[in-house]
């Protein structure tokens, strides 16, 4: 398949003094790592890239209709553990993983499971939006088409439209369904990347960064958006931005150099963090 | 560029040491660039005449195949003589005397001729083709039967040369006594240079004035197609498999390189190839557009591959990751999104990889594709040769008459090359995506 460039591979950068040195034993993830009403359950799990580590030992519980911030620097494994969800590691040459994760207590390696159908369950959002260069109705209508999921034209119509109304985009591409999604601003290609994740009927949301390649208003928009889908699904975003994490999350995993170093409430990491790394990170003194 | 640098001087009078080593150091940096821009322009220059030059020459030469030096006769279709049973059925109009009918026209023009070596040499102004046009002429119309009428038949290669005035006086072949003749019916406006219209229309002849490349199209038509047909198909599933479901280990990379090498093997290698393997091996039937498209789709298979693996690697996986996580198959991902956008860029691959194989020779001669083909192909088990043998075939024929004939051949050849390559770049703009 494609180069085997992993996407979060690169060393990072953060740690250069002794004191953080020291700190770098994180053998025990801080804070509460269940929920009462979890969708995925991870025990243990170990990413590696060829022979290295990408994520290692990350335990972790995912609420439904919870929106889970998972926060960290560059290089520390937060988007490689988000592509477990969906297995798209799979497309990662040299990529294994090992653990358990469970989405509602199916295993999600389990050989026997269809990855196809694992996907259509857990949808994603990319960093970058990645429209299909065809029509604005095609992109979204694609999913639903692949499944069989409307018997007429009418159903797709239907379908498609309260997709892009839940995306908050149908206002803004009602009457231009047939020009290409390519052709919309970045914003609304990255509403429109989550109508199309939306059209399938999804349990779970994976956001990869949704925002990063954004302007403050897009961005403002998505988030928005996230707040209102919290209703109906499960979302687990990968953000940079701490504010982001604040704005929008339930929940916030904090991740550092392959390990998921603490977890809580929101309100709490970003107030009382417990850990010293977590503290460090959010009040800016690195990352 | 120099008022530029004596500005700067103008204003520069009093400059440190520092700036004015820079400025020296900038204006040797710019003299360098002037020079290399001179270089450029001097080499896409002789690149250019050189072309010029070629395409100028063949045209010079071969624009004159295009016409053929025809005589008029009248010529009476006598009913006995052109359809011996009598009942003018096609079969029996097949078996008339055509020829006599036009040695009798000439006679007729040329009653003064008397003497059997003058009237052999009369009959030596026309074609030997000349009968054949009047059969075909009559079974078009066989109620010219039992009338007398003027008919243009194609003048002999000799006359045709020499009208042209593509002979110099030393080869012509024609006496005192044919000029004198020729000037007769010249005078009478019986001799006229008309569209030639057995260039396109015949295959080869020992008459190079009714030799045409009907049949060489033909043949290299149904070559390409078998080519096409072979080559495209397992090209893309070729260049599919490889980029998109293989895994990457040795092997892969082993059968990568082994592909690149392919694409550089001599052609007359596969020629030999075809030969050892499809006719003797196989059994396929030699001389075929069969077995030369099975040996030009070997040449042309890396090509394609290559092209369509590159094509294909120019799609961003993010389409990939996109189709993935809706829950489509890698197929799916494949054939609906991935193929689609890599199409362009495979198609044009193909169609350069077409376009060579319709210029290829070497390889057509090892397996017998050299014959002298009169009869134009039907299919692909028919004996067949292509345009760049004809032409190579033309261009070693003793006549003189043939020098044309492979200019003109060139010239389609050049032509059918020249409109592959515009479809291919058409393509490629229509189609093009850009991606952000």
């Amino acid at each position: 398949m494609n180069t085997a460039t992993a996407p979060e591979m690169e060393i990072p950068a953060v740690v250069g003094s002794e004191e953080l040195d020291r700190r770098e034993a994180v053998s025990e993830t801080v804070g509460d790592i269940t929920h009462p009403d979890p969708v995925f359950t991870c025990r243990n799990v170990t990413v590696w890239y060829g022979d290295k580590p990408g994520v290692q030992d990350v335990s972790i519980d995912i609420g439904r209709h919870e929106v889970l911030a998972m926060i960290g620097p560059s290089g520390c494994g937060k988007s490689t553990f988000l592509r477990c969800l969906n297995r798209m590691n799979d497309t990662i040459e040299g990529a294994r993983v090992e653990g358990t994760l469970e989405l509602d207590g199916q295993d999600i390696y389990d050989p026997a499971l269809f990855v196809e159908e694992l996907r259509t369950r857990v949808g994603m959002v990319f960093q970058k939006p990645n429209p299909f260069p065809k029509s604005i109705y095609d992109n979204v209508a694609y999913g639903p088409r692949l499944h069989g999921m409307t018997r007429s034209k009418a159903d797709l119509d239907d379908l498609v439209r309260e997709s892009l109304e839940k995306a908050a985009l149908w206002n803004e591409v009602k009457d231009r369904l047939d020009e290409p999604g390519t052709g919309l601003s970045g914003g609304q290609q990255q509403r429109l990347c989550i109508a199309r994740a939306i059209a399938v009927k999804p349990e779970v949301i994976l956001m990869d960064e949704p925002a990063s390649a954004l302007d403050p208003i897009a961005t403002a928009k998505i988030e928005e958006l996230i707040d209102e889908l919290r209703e109906n699904y499960t979302i687990v975003i990968v953000t940079h931005s701490m504010q982001q994490a604040a704005r929008v999350s339930q929940r916030t995993a904090y991740f550092h150099m392959g390990r998921l170093v603490e977890v809580g409430p929101t309100t709490e990491i970003f107030t009382r963090p417990r850990h010293q790394l977590t503290e460090d990170y959010i009040t800016g003194r690195f990352g | 560029m120099n008022n530029a640098d004596d500005a700067m001087d103008a204003i520069s009078s009093p400059v440190p040491a520092r700036l004015q080593r820079l400025r020296r150091n900038i204006r040797r940096r710019r003299r360098a660039e002037r020079r290399f821009r001179i270089y450029g322009v001097v080499a896409v220059t002789i690149g250019l005449v050189f072309v010029l030059f070629l395409f100028a020459n063949i045209v010079a030469k071969g624009w004159s195949a295009f016409l053929l030096t025809h005589v008029q006769l009248d010529v009476h279709f006598d009913s006995a003589t052109v359809d011996p049973e009598g009942d003018r059925s096609p079969q029996s109009l097949a078996r008339g005397d055509y020829a006599k009918l036009v040695k009798t026209a000439l006679r007729e023009r040329f009653p003064q001729v008397r003497k059997r070596r003058d009237k052999r040499a009369l009959y030596k102004l026309v074609s030997s083709a000349a009968p054949y046009v009047l059969r075909d002429r009559l079974l078009e119309h066989p109620e010219w039967i039992g009338r007398t009428l003027p008919v243009w038949v194609p003048a002999s290669d000799d006359v045709d040369l020499w009208m042209k005035g593509q002979v110099a006086s030393a080869d012509v072949r024609l006496d005192e006594k044919q000029r004198a003749w020729l000037s007769a019916l010249i005078e009478q406006g019986r001799v006229e240079k008309r569209w030639n219209p057995f260039f396109f229309s015949r295959g080869d002849s020992r008459q190079p004035e009714v030799a045409g490349i009907g049949a060489a199209v033909a043949g290299s038509f149904f070559t390409l197609l078998v080519t096409l047909l072979l080559s495209f198909p397992i090209g893309v599933a070729a260049a599919v498999y490889l980029e998109e479901f293989a895994p990457k280990n040795r092997l892969t990379d082993l059968i990568e390189v082994n592909i690149n090498n392919l694409a550089a093997v001599p052609s007359i290698v596969f020629g030999l190839l075809g030969l050892a393997a499809f006719i003797q091996f196989f059994g396929v039937p030699r001389s075929t557009p069969l077995v030369g498209g099975l040996v030009l789709a070997l040449m042309t298979l890396p090509t394609i591959i290559v092209a369509g693996r590159a094509a294909l690697q120019a799609v961003p996986p993010s389409i990939r990751d996109a189709a993935l996580a809706l829950g489509a198959s890698r197929m799916q991902a494949v054939t609906h999104h991935v193929l689609p956008l890599s199409l362009s860029g495979i198609l044009t691959g193909t169609i350069i990889g077409m376009a060579r194989a319709l210029g290829e020779t070497a390889p057509l001669l090892m397996i017998g594709m050299v014959a002298f083909i009169v009869d134009i192909p039907r299919g692909p088990l028919d004996p067949a040769t292509v345009l760049p043998v004809q032409i190579y075939l033309w261009a070693d024929a003793a006549e003189r008459a043939y020098v044309e004939k492979s200019s003109a051949a060139i010239m389609v050849l050049l032509a059918f090359l020249l409109l592959m390559n515009l479809a291919a770049i058409l393509l490629r703009r229509r189609f093009e995506q850009r991606w952000q």
